[in-house]
């Protein structure tokens, strides 16, 4: 009975201490209030961004599709977050599967191993995984832009689906997971901190992709520069700025020193671009127009994306002036061409992703290369990095044409993506949602 | 001279500027209005009649010499009717006697002015 006894006192201490011990395990990581304070913030402005993307695209088309031009970024909203909880996350930020093609984990699908868990950051990982999902939003929201005016809704909802499982995923897990092959790549990865190639280089690239394919709009280049409501056009691009704080200050996953390097040098970036376009076009042109400075603002933040936590202001200030400069003659040479990337997806978010993924290699912080050639184990020169960098942004590119081909060829037999000729002269607003858009606003 | 304004369903406007155009006539104004015809009847609502709401709806004006009337009215028809036998709302067609007809650039008047 003795013997029989004391096995029962070890077996229920130990019980306890087992127990004691998962539940300080569980304790182990604590919500760090302030930084979680600001990630639920940046998720909101990041999401506010998409209303303000759809205010600026809508403002620069004609009347009768800015409905539908509105709602190519509003049902992002929708069904991006859906594939997000599903599967999206998963693919995103799970552990390699298919070679490293993607990620994996059974924890994230809907999210369903994550109810308590917080991340080492301090953050409860629901924060973490809704941030991120406002990236996968409003990447697809971008490349509207290229095929404004003449794509059918349901035709665009099955194209951003399968984009987004398909493009954005896989090059998201590339650049940002732990074991994706672009964030091991070099001494400490491809530097993309908000995501110069996940979001501007892939939605402009495929953007470019989509308006070649499906040819130009009825009537363009007559019709082209017709916006029906540069106010509105002004009022996103206000909206794109401030949130963008969110963006770039937002992936530091951090409320610190590098939150602040980051939303200085975004700051500095969308001022420099800005100034820098209505400059450039004074001289060409002979006026500075308001469209020119919103045109410059994106730029700016466009090249700064993925700089925002490696670069100082003299570096953010240097590439806002070069992706203004490159991006104005990118679209001058988009005229000459005559195809009709209509509200300047690649002009913009292509051209300037690469400027600014490439150009930040000559503007890190020396703290950063120090650290970069400690990892390397002595030596990490700049031309080093621009390799690593110009690996990414050839990946980006490459990648994102090839598999935005092959989806357009499928959703355009399978589901018709371009409009019809009478969709088109109806308009969107009236074709594919039985609504008109504007009161009383005269015609355009 | 005569002044055509027609009527149109909004949805129409670039066909009908398309056919317009096609047809030699391209000199129009065009803006937007609201109204109804026969396309809302009399509303009973809690008991009480209403008046409809207004609809919106495209105007056209195009000011044409004689000869160029038909041409255009029939243009304006065939272009702005929903399908070949027409649906109610697809509009109307007015025209007014032009009394005159000034080119502010040059001053000119009348036929050559048009």
């Amino acid at each position: 009975m003795k013997g029989q006894l004391k096995k029962n006192v070890i077996a229920v201490g130990l019980l306890l201490f087992l127990a004691a011990g998962s539940a300080m395990a569980a304790d182990s990581v604590q919500v760090d209030t302030g930084t979680t304070a600001w990630m639920l913030t940046s998720t909101a402005l990041v999401l506010l961004m998409v209303p303000g993307l759809a205010m600026f695209y809508g403002g620069l088309v004609r009347t009768k599709n800015v409905l539908g031009t509105m709602m190519h970024s509003f049902v992002a909203m929708g069904i991006m977050s859906v594939l997000w909880v599903l599967v999206g996350y998963s693919m995103s930020f799970g552990k390699n599967v298919m070679g490293g093609w993607f990620g994996w984990s059974r924890d994230y699908f809907l999210l369903r191993g994550i109810d308590e868990t917080i991340t080492p950051a301090g953050i409860p990982e629901y924060v973490f995984s809704m941030f991120q999902g406002k990236f996968a939003i409003i990447t697809p929201a971008l490349i509207a832009g290229a095929f404004a005016e003449r794509v059918s809704f349901k035709g665009y909802i099955a194209f951003i689906a399968l984009w987004g499982l398909l493009v954005y995923n896989p090059i998201c897990h590339w650049v940002w997971a732990s074991d994706g092959f672009l964030y091991n790549m070099g001494a400490k990865g491809a530097i993309d901190f908000a995501g110069g190639t996940v979001v501007h280089i892939a939605s402009g690239v495929s953007g470019l992709i989509a308006a070649l394919y499906l040819g130009s709009r009825r009537g363009y280049p007559r019709i082209a520069a017709a916006p029906a409501n540069l106010v509105m056009t002004m009022i996103g691009a206000g909206l794109l700025w401030v949130g963008w704080f969110g963006f770039n200050a937002g992936s530091s996953v951090s409320s610190g020193l590098l939150t602040a390097q980051a939303l200085t040098a975004t700051q500095v970036a969308a001022a420099a671009g800005a100034m820098a376009w209505i400059t450039i076009e004074a001289l060409h042109q002979g006026k500075a127009t308001a469209l020119g400075f919103a045109s410059g603002i994106l730029a700016g933040l466009v090249a700064v994306t993925p700089a925002a936590g490696v670069v100082r202001p003299s570096g953010a200030l240097a590439l806002g002036i070069a992706a203004s400069s490159i991006c104005y003659i990118a679209i001058i040479v988009k005229n000459k061409l005559k195809y009709d990337d209509s509200l300047d997806a690649f002009g913009i978010h292509g051209i300037g992703g690469i400027v600014g993924s490439l150009l930040l290699t000559f503007f890190i912080r020396r703290s950063w290369m120090q650290a970069a050639v400690e990892a390397a184990g002595g030596s990490w020169t700049i031309w080093q990095q621009f390799g690593v960098q110009a690996v990414a942004v050839a990946t980006a590119i490459a990648y994102s044409a090839v598999v935005t081909l092959v989806i357009i060829f499928l959703v355009n037999k399978f589901v018709g993506f371009r409009a019809s000729t009478e969709a088109e002269m109806q308009g969107l607003d009236h074709y594919y949602h039985g609504e008109q858009g504007y009161g009383m606003l005269n015609p355009r | 001279m005569k002044l055509i304004t027609a009527i149109i369903r909004e949805n129409k406007l670039d066909q009908v500027r398309e056919a317009l155009i096609g047809a030699e006539i391209t000199r129009i104004t065009v803006s937007r209005v609201s109204g109804h015809g026969q396309q809302v009847g009399e509303e009973i609502y809690r008991g009480a009649k209403l008046i409809p709401n207004l609809i919106p709806k495209m105007r056209l004006e195009i000011a044409v010499n004689d000869d160029f009337v038909d041409i255009t009215v029939n243009t304006i028809i065939k272009a702005a009717r929903t399908n070949s036998k027409g649906e109610v709302g697809d509009g109307k067609i007015f025209i007014t006697a032009l009394e005159e007809c000034i080119r502010i650039r040059t001053g000119e008047r009348g036929r050559s002015a048009i």
